[in-house]
C-alpha cells in the first residue's frame, strides 16, 4: 500500500492509503479526525469542507494522493489553542448552529471566503454553496459580516 | 417506592446517593405539566420523600462534588435546542452558573416518557425541572446554614455557590455531601415566580455551541466504540426493490474487506474504511427484482390521491364559491447528518448508538429483530445532525443490528446520502380540495377534502424496517385545520387516503405544513374575491386575539403595503398550534417567475414564556427555510417506482441564495407556561411564501414545490 505524508493541522502525518482513497475517508477513518463531515460524498453539500494550502476543497472529493506534501487544515486546526479563529468567534456570538452537523464546513467556507474577500458582498455571500438543512443561513450571513468587520 | 401523593406531577423525590441527587417523574402528557404556580396542596405536602430506586421515568438532577449539575434528560438533541432550555430552567433555579450545568442524554429506558416530538419537549419539562432545580437549591442551602450555624433564610445562592452575609461562600460541589442528608429543607423549595427569572427569557447562546464550531461536537458517525467497523448497504434501484442473486466474489476478494451479508434492504458491506465499503459496495454484481411500486410514477400517484378525496358535500344555498385544489409532493427529510447507527450484537446482549427520537420503541424493535430479550439490548441517544420527523423512526438502527448479529462483530452503518434520499422516508404527497362559501361579503361556510398517501405494505412484516409512526399516524378528523382559526361559519372536512408501498415519515408540523398552508392560500383568495386586503381580511375573521396581535405585529413591523416594483410582492399568512401562534410576512421578488426569491421575513410569534428567545427564533428561522424550501423549489419525484433525486444537487433544500437578506423575529412577551415552538413556523411560512408569489406573479399556486 502507498503511503502518503502531509502536514494536517501543523502535524507532520504519514498514512498508508490506496491513492484513490478520498481525503475524508482518511480524516476520519484513519486519523479520527472526524470535524468533517461526510454529508454526500460527492462535492455536493459541502459539509466535509476544508482547506489544502489554505484553500477550500471538498475533501470527500479529493485523494489522498493529491494531499502528499501540502498542508491540510480541517476545523479542528483552525483554534489556536483555546483562542478560536475570529470565524468561530463570530460563529458562537451569532449563535449560528442549530444541529451543528453543516458547522464546520460552513465555518470553514467563510474563513476561505474572507481570505479572498476580507468584504464580501450579500452577493458574494449568496454564492456560498454549502447546506444547512437547518436553515441557519440568515445568522451565517450575520456571523460573516461580523467576522469581516471585527477583522 | 414511596410516593407522596400530589395532585400535581410535580412530586420531587430524593434518591440516596452520596451525593445530593433529586428525581421528579416525567408525566407522559404534556397536558398534565400545567400550572406550577403553588397551590395549597404544593405547601403542604413535604417537597421530598427519600426512595431508593433507579432513574426511570424520572428527570434526575446530580449536583456533584467537583461542581458540576448534571440532569441525564430522557429526550435528544438534534439542534432544536431542548439541552440548552433544559440547562437554562436547571440553572435559573438552582442559581448555578449556565457552564456548570451538564445535560447529557439519557439511554433508553423501560418507562415513562422518552419521546422527542409534537413540539412538546420544553412543555412537559419546564414544570418539573425548575421544581427539581428549585428542591436541590433548597438543601444546599440548608446545608450551608447547618455548616455555618447562620439561619438558612439569612443565605444566598450565586454562580453554583452558596453565599452567607458575612462573605462566606462554598461551592455547591462541596455541600452536596452534606446535602444529599438533608430531607427537610429549612428553605423553601418553590421555583422562583416569573417576575424574579434572571436566566429564562434571556437571549442564550447554545451551551454546545463551542464544541461545534471547534469541531468536537460527537455524533453516532464520529464514535470509535467497540472497534465498530465502517458499514454500507448496497440498495435497490427501486423502493422496495429485492436481491434475486448477488455474486459477490469480486467484492469480497477486495482489500479491507471483512463481511458481506444479505439483509432485507439490499446487501451490506463491512470494511476498514468507508472507502473500502463503498468501493466494495459498487463491486457487488447484484440481480435486482424491481419494487411493488415499478410501474407507479408521479402523474398516476397523482390521479390516484384526486380520486381519492372524498366529495364536498353541498355548499350553502345562494352562497358564492371560492374554491382550489392543491397538490404537495413527497419531500425527503434529509437531515444534514443521514442516517447512521453503531451496533454491537453479540449472543446474549447488544448495545446500539444513535440518534432516536423514540429509544424506547427502537429498543423493543431491536431486541425483537435480533431475538433477545428487552432487557438485554441497551441504546445509547446520540445528539443527532437534524431530524425534522425522521428518526421518529429506526430503520437504520435496526438494520445495523442485524448487519452485526449476521457479521459476527460490531458494525458502524451509515446510510448514503443517495441512500437517504432514494429509499425514505419522507413527507407524503397530499392533494387538497377547498371551498369558502361566502354571502353578503363574510365566509359562511369553509370545506376541506384532502387525500394523502400512507405506507401499507401487501406482506405482514415489512415494517420491520422501522415501523410506520404510530405516534405520529394522522387522525382521520378534524379538517380542516383543528384549530378553526377563523369565523368561517360551518367548518366541514374529509380525508382519504391511497395506500402505497412507500417509505413514509412525519416531517416537521406533519399535517399542518400541507394543509394549514393551502388554506391559507385560500384565504388570500377569499379576501381578493370580497374586495379586501389579505390582513384586513384575516384582522377581521380570526378568533383569537393572540392570533390577530402576531398578525398586527408582523403587518406593522414588516411595512405591510409598502410599494414594491412590479415582480415583487408581499405575503402573509398565521398559523395557532402547540398552545402557541405565528404570523409571518415574506416579500418575494419573482421577477423572474422561474427563480424567484425571498428577499426579506419577518416573523412573530406567541410561544407563551420564551425560554431561550435566540433558540426560539433559531427555530423560527429553521421554519421559515423550509417554507421557502417546501413551497418553491425542494421536492422528491417518483419514476417508476424509483425517487428520481439522490442528492441536495436534485433535492432542491434552499441553499444561501434562497434565504432571506433580511430576517427578523419579533416575540410577544408572555409569562403563560411555554408552548410548542419547533414547529410552529411551517405552515405560516409557506403561507405567506406561496401568497406573496401568487401577488407578486398574478397566478393561482397550486402545485407545489413550485418550480420542480
Ligand atoms: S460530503 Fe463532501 S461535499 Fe458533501
Ligand atoms: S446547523 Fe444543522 S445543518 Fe446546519
Amino acid at each position: 500500500m502507498p503511503s502518503y505524508s502531509f502536514v494536517l493541522n501543523g502535524k507532520p502525518v504519514t498514512v498508508e492509503a490506496p491513492a484513490d482513497m478520498p481525503l475524508l475517508w482518511v480524516l476520519r477513518d484513519l486519523l479520527n479526525v472526524t470535524g468533517p463531515k461526510y454529508g454526500c460524498g460527492v462535492g455536493v453539500c459541502r459539509a466535509c469542507t476544508s482547506h489544502l494550502d489554505g484553500g477550500e476543497i471538498q475533501p470527500c472529493v479529493v485523494p489522498v494522493a493529491d494531499c502528499a506534501g501540502r498542508r491540510v487544515t480541517t476545523i479542528e486546526g483552525l483554534a489556536d489553542g483555546d483562542t478560536l479563529h475570529p470565524v468561530q468567534q463570530a460563529w458562537l456570538d451569532c449563535d449560528v448552529a442549530q444541529c451543528g452537523f453543516c458547522q464546520p464546513g460552513q465555518i470553514m467556507a467563510a474563513v476561505a471566503l474572507l481570505k479572498k474577500t476580507p468584504r464580501p458582498t450579500d452577493a458574494a455571500i449568496d454564492r456560498i454553496e454549502n447546506v444547512c438543512r437547518c436553515g441557519t443561513y440568515s445568522r451565517i450571513r450575520e456571523a460573516i459580516k461580523k467576522a469581516s468587520a471585527d477583522g | 417506592m414511596a410516593r407522596q401523593l400530589s395532585r400535581r406531577k410535580f412530586v420531587v423525590y430524593s434518591l440516596a446517593a452520596s451525593t445530593l441527587t433529586v428525581a421528579a417523574p416525567l408525566g407522559c402528557d404534556p397536558s398534565t405539566a400545567e400550572g406550577i404556580e403553588p397551590t395549597a396542596a404544593d405547601r403542604r405536602r413535604p417537597s421530598d420523600v427519600l426512595v431508593t430506586g433507579t432513574d426511570e421515568e424520572m428527570l434526575v438532577l446530580e449536583v456533584t462534588a467537583a461542581n458540576k449539575v448534571v440532569v441525564r434528560l430522557p429526550r435528544v438533541e438534534v439542534g432544536q435546542g431542548v439541552t440548552t432550555a433544559v440547562a437554562m430552567m436547571i440553572a435559573e433555579e438552582l442559581d448555578a452558573r449556565l457552564v456548570d450545568v451538564d445535560i447529557p442524554l439519557a439511554e433508553a429506558r423501560t418507562k415513562g416518557n422518552q419521546y422527542t416530538g409534537g413540539s412538546n419537549s420544553v412543555s412537559s419539562l419546564y414544570g418539573p425541572a425548575r421544581q427539581l432545580a428549585a428542591t436541590a437549591r433548597a438543601k444546599l442551602v440548608t446545608a450551608a446554614a447547618r455548616r455555618w450555624h447562620v439561619p438558612a433564610r439569612s443565605l444566598r445562592t450565586r454562580d453554583t455557590r452558596v453565599i452567607a452575609p458575612d462573605g462566606r461562600s462554598a461551592t455547591f460541589g462541596s455541600l452536596t455531601a452534606s446535602a444529599a442528608r438533608i430531607h427537610r429543607p429549612s428553605v423553601s423549595s418553590r421555583p422562583k415566580p416569573a417576575s424574579r427569572h434572571r436566566v429564562i427569557g434571556r437571549p442564550t447562546t447554545r451551551i454546545d455551541a463551542r464544541d461545534i464550531v471547534t469541531g468536537k461536537a460527537t455524533y453516532a458517525g464520529d464514535l470509535t466504540v467497540a472497534g465498530a467497523k465502517p458499514t454500507v448497504v448496497a440498495r435497490p434501484p427501486t423502493l422496495g426493490g429485492t436481491v434475486v442473486s448477488v455474486d459477490d466474489r469480486a467484492a469480497r476478494a477486495m482489500p479491507g474487506v471483512h463481511a458481506v451479508v444479505k439483509v432485507a434492504g439490499g446487501v451490506a458491506v463491512v470494511a476498514d474504511s468507508f472507502h473500502h465499503a463503498f468501493k466494495a459496495r459498487d463491486a457487488l454484481r447484484i440481480t435486482w427484482a424491481p419494487g411493488p411500486l415499478a410501474s407507479l410514477s408521479d402523474a398516476a400517484i397523482r390521479s390516484r390521491l384526486r380520486a381519492a378525496v372524498p366529495r364536498l358535500g353541498t355548499a350553502p344555498r345562494g352562497s358564492a364559491q371560492t374554491e382550489g385544489e392543491f397538490e404537495f409532493a413527497f419531500v425527503s427529510h434529509a437531515p444534514m447528518e443521514v442516517l447512521t447507527a453503531v451496533a454491537d450484537v453479540r449472543p446474549g446482549r447488544a448495545e446500539i448508538w444513535f440518534s432516536s427520537q423514540t429509544p424506547m420503541d427502537a429498543r423493543d424493535s431491536i431486541a425483537a429483530a435480533v431475538g433477545l430479550p428487552t432487557s438485554k439490548v441497551r441504546v445509547h441517544v446520540m445528539r443527532g445532525g437534524g431530524s425534522f420527523g425522521r428518526r421518529l423512526n429506526y430503520d437504520a438502527a435496526i438494520e445495523a443490528a442485524l448487519i452485526s448479529k449476521a457479521a459476527r462483530r460490531p458494525v458502524k452503518l451509515m446510510w448514503s446520502r443517495a441512500d437517504d434520499i432514494r429509499h425514505g422516508r419522507m413527507r407524503p404527497a397530499s392533494h387538497h380540495r377547498i371551498r369558502a362559501s361566502h354571502a353578503r361579503g363574510r365566509v359562511v361556510a369553509f370545506a376541506h377534502s384532502m387525500a394523502s398517501v400512507s405506507e401499507a405494505y401487501p406482506e405482514s412484516g415489512a415494517t420491520a424496517q422501522g415501523g410506520v409512526t404510530p405516534a405520529v399516524a394522522r387522525a382521520a378528523n378534524p379538517l380542516p385545520s383543528d384549530s378553526g382559526l377563523y369565523n368561517f361559519g360551518r367548518l366541514s372536512g374529509n380525508s382519504g387516503s391511497v395506500e402505497l408501498a412507500i417509505p413514509l415519515g412525519a416531517w416537521r408540523s406533519v399535517d399542518s405544513g400541507t394543509m394549514r398552508t393551502a388554506e391559507e392560500i385560500v384565504v388570500d383568495e377569499v379576501a381578493r374575491s370580497l374586495g379586501r386586503d389579505p390582513v384586513a381580511f384575516r384582522r377581521t375573521t380570526l378568533r383569537n386575539k393572540s392570533v390577530k396581535a402576531v398578525l398586527d405585529k408582523v403587518a406593522t413591523t414588516g411595512h405591510w403595503g409598502r410599494p414594491l416594483p412590479a415582480g415583487q410582492a408581499q405575503g402573509v399568512a398565521v398559523h395557532e398550534e402547540y398552545g402557541s401562534c405565528v404570523a409571518c410576512l415574506v416579500e418575494v421578488n419573482a421577477t423572474d417567475p422561474k427563480n424567484p426569491r425571498v428577499t426579506r421575513a419577518v416573523v412573530a410569534a406567541d410561544v407563551g414564556t420564551a425560554v431561550n428567545p435566540r433558540g426560539l427564533e433559531a427555530q423560527l428561522m429553521g421554519t421559515v427555510i423550509d417554507g421557502i424550501s417546501t413551497v418553491l423549489q425542494a421536492g422528491l419525484h417518483i419514476d417508476r417506482g424509483t425517487v428520481r433525486e439522490s442528492s441536495y444537487a436534485d433535492f432542491h433544500y434552499a441553499r444561501q441564495r434562497h434565504a432571506p437578506l433580511h430576517f427578523e423575529v419579533h416575540l410577544i412577551p408572555s409569562r403563560r407556561e411555554p408552548g410548542g415552538a419547533g414547529e410552529l413556523g411551517v405552515p405560516a411560512a409557506a403561507g405567506a411564501v406561496a401568497n406573496a408569489y401568487a401577488r407578486a406573479t398574478g397566478t393561482k399556486p397550486r402545485r407545489f414545490p413550485l418550480t420542480f
